[in-house]
């Protein structure tokens, strides 16, 4: 297992870094989902680095580590960058997204880039292949625990049902779903699309763990992740609530930004205004 | 001449699906790694036996087949062997991308039971007799296609899927057909086998209407028409050596299915003598349309897979 603790300001400039090589490696690419990527990077950067995930970048396939299960595989270029600054592989491959030949394709392949437990892409499969290795964990009386992140915006498949009622059935405590909670999706706001509010009376109601979080928050992200690996009975869902496009200013909160890249000048703005981040931050700080 | 190891006539009537809940329960005693998932029709899938026998490794999953293999993808991505049994009409029909991308793209040990194949499915109608599975599965990357011709080939294919790495698709019927492969005889994915040889025509066929298809062979046999018959239980992987092997001594190919006639093996058979040693083929199947409510025989005589349709066919191909 890792010995990964940072604090929490070790946590914000190590997110803000993840941004800055997202936002590389999508502009490299052409092509590929920002909004989401960006979003979602705080917690990702609290399961890897705030010592709540069980995981040993030099043993891969260790049998009790942690499953992290990326529903939404279309954010991967935000989850590549953590993974890339976890140790899987070098940040410098980063610019190889979405390249011919490339470990990084343009939605996840389990075979092809150590890290990944699943290929994904078409939403809606991840919690039930979740539930499918929670429930291997159970018969093998495992300690280990599945993290499934997941969109919104996929609560409208019915797969994702079909695995809500099948997690409360065999009450799969050692389940963490974590939604990114951002209110877009491709053809806008998901409360004018299909709306799916209320998230969490839906879940109550199904017999899950409900957490509502702010997903920009390290603290409440993993308090939230520790209260749900201490119960046992119930599977968990942590609502995180986040800003599309978090980090850049003119790409938070528009669905536009849900499926696309920045332009060159765009993208010289965004690092500039991670980069200011990130200073400001280490000014304050240090 | 039908080969030794082939009981023919046959007197016994068995169907596909016991001897797949028989398999089931052996390759359980064999790995305890395996598990069992089904969609609400265990009984009617014979998958209770092996819920008798193994509880624990026994997954009820109701009525929801796009969960079915995506559950069993996720337990066979942590080590788990996991058969998930329905009807082919829904699984793989219903949860086709489902397998697509979390089985075969995974590229893990999920082994897929269709059941209630084909037109033998009978008075339940077209919503249920699956007529396109096969054509699903064999554009799939990874996937392994196999399918079953009689009660003991479906419990050595079941044992062997098990034994198999990678996925696998296991194509079952309902109603009872004649027994006449050997007991016992280990099943070989990607190996076909003649089971009666001839000099005139090949007929291939897979799943029950192989023995429709010796039963048509002897009948021709009268009018000295000499038909070797092969039973082409690997679809995928094919055995394309024994196919080009008898065509070569034939020169002409009938090929009969309980299945669209698009996609299936007819089309298996053209792109594979076509490609190796063209000869004239005449395909019999189901030709572009649904089935409907009737009893098998009624069926099959409707739709043309009778075994006067196959006379029929060997007479057009050889004159």
């Amino acid at each position: 297992m890792e010995a990964v603790n940072f604090t929490e300001s070790q946590l914000t400039q190590k997110a803000t870094q993840i941004r800055i090589d997202t936002i590389k490696s999508l502009v490299s690419a052409g092509s590929g989902h920002s909004a989401g990527s960006l979003g979602m990077i705080d917690v990702m950067t609290a399961l890897y680095f705030g010592d709540v995930l069980t995981y040993d970048v030099s043993k891969p396939l260790w049998s009790e580590r942690d499953r992290v299960v990326l529903s939404n595989g279309h954010i991967c270029p935000g989850y590549y960058a953590v993974l890339a600054h976890a140790g899987y592989f070098s940040p410098t491959e980063l610019g190889e997204l979405r390249k011919l030949g490339s470990k990084l394709q343009g939605h996840p392949h389990r075979e092809s880039l150590s890290g990944l437990e699943t290929s994904s892409g078409p939403l809606g499969s991840g919690l039930s292949q979740s539930c499918g290795m929670a429930y291997t964990a159970l018969l093998n009386k495992s300690s280990w625990n599945v993290f499934c992140l997941t969109s919104d915006g996929e609560h409208q498949e019915g797969n994702t049902w079909e695995a809500v009622l099948f997690a409360a059935k065999y009450q799969l405590g050692n389940l963490i779903q974590i939604v990114d909670r951002n209110n877009i999706q491709i053809d806008g706001f998901t409360e004018d699309v299909m709306p799916l509010d209320s998230l969490n009376e839906k879940y109550q109601s199904f017999g899950w763990h409900v957490q509502d979080i702010d997903g920009h928050n390290f603290e409440a992200i993993i308090d939230a992740v520790n209260e749900a690996k201490s119960n046992y009975q119930k599977p968990s869902i942590i609502i995180a609530h986040t800003i599309p496009g978090k980090g850049v200013e003119f790409m938070e909160e528009l669905p536009e930004w849900h499926g696309k890249s920045p332009s060159l000048g765009e993208t010289v703005e965004a690092l500039y205004e991670l980069r200011t981040l990130a200073g400001a931050i280490e000014s304050d700080h240090d | 001449m039908i080969k030794d190891n082939i009981t023919y006539p046959s007197e016994e009537k068995i169907s596909t699906r016991e001897g797949f809940g028989e398999g089931l329960v052996e390759a359980g005693k064999k790995n305890s790694n395996v598990v069992a998932l089904c969609a609400d029709v265990t009984e009617s899938t014979r998958v209770h036996w092996f819920k008798e026998a193994f509880p624990d490794r026994f997954i009820e999953v109701g009525v929801s087949e796009q969960n079915l293999a995506t559950v069993a993808s996720g337990l066979a991505a942590s080590g788990k062997i996991p058969f998930m049994s329905a009807y082919a009409v829904f699984s793989p029909g219903r949860n086709w991308e489902q397998i697509r991308t979390t089985i075969c793209y995974n590229n893990v040990p999920v082994k897929i039971a269709g059941h209630h194949a084909g037109l033998l499915t009978g008075p339940d109608g077209a919503t249920h007799q699956a007529l396109e599975d096969i054509a699903l599965m064999r554009v799939l990357p990874n996937m392994t296609v196999l399918i079953p011709a009689d009660y003991c080939e479906a419990k050595q294919a079941t044992i062997a899927a098990a034994m198999h790495p990678g996925p696998v698709y296991i194509r079952f019927q309902r109603t009872n057909t004649p027994v006449f492969t050997m007991p016992g005889l280990l099943f070989e994915i990607g190996k076909s086998h003649v089971v009666r040889e001839g000099s005139d025509v090949t007929i291939v066929s897979c799943g029950p209407l192989v023995y429709s298809a010796i039963d048509a062979a002897e009948a021709l046999a009268q009018q000295e028409i000499s038909v070797e018959v092969i039973n082409a239980s690997s679809i995928k992987p094919f055995d394309v050596d024994t196919l080009i092997t008898s065509v070569q001594k034939t020169g002409a190919v009938v090929t009969l299915e309980d299945h669209q006639i698009a996609g299936g093996l007819g089309s298996l058979v053209c792109e594979t003598v076509s490609e190796h040693y063209p000869v004239p083929v005449k395909r019999i199947g189901v030709k572009d349309e649904f089935g409907q409510s009737g009893t098998p025989d009624q069926l099959y005589e409707k739709y043309g897979l009778s075994v006067d349709a196959i006379i029929l066919a060997v007479q057009s191909i050889v004159r």
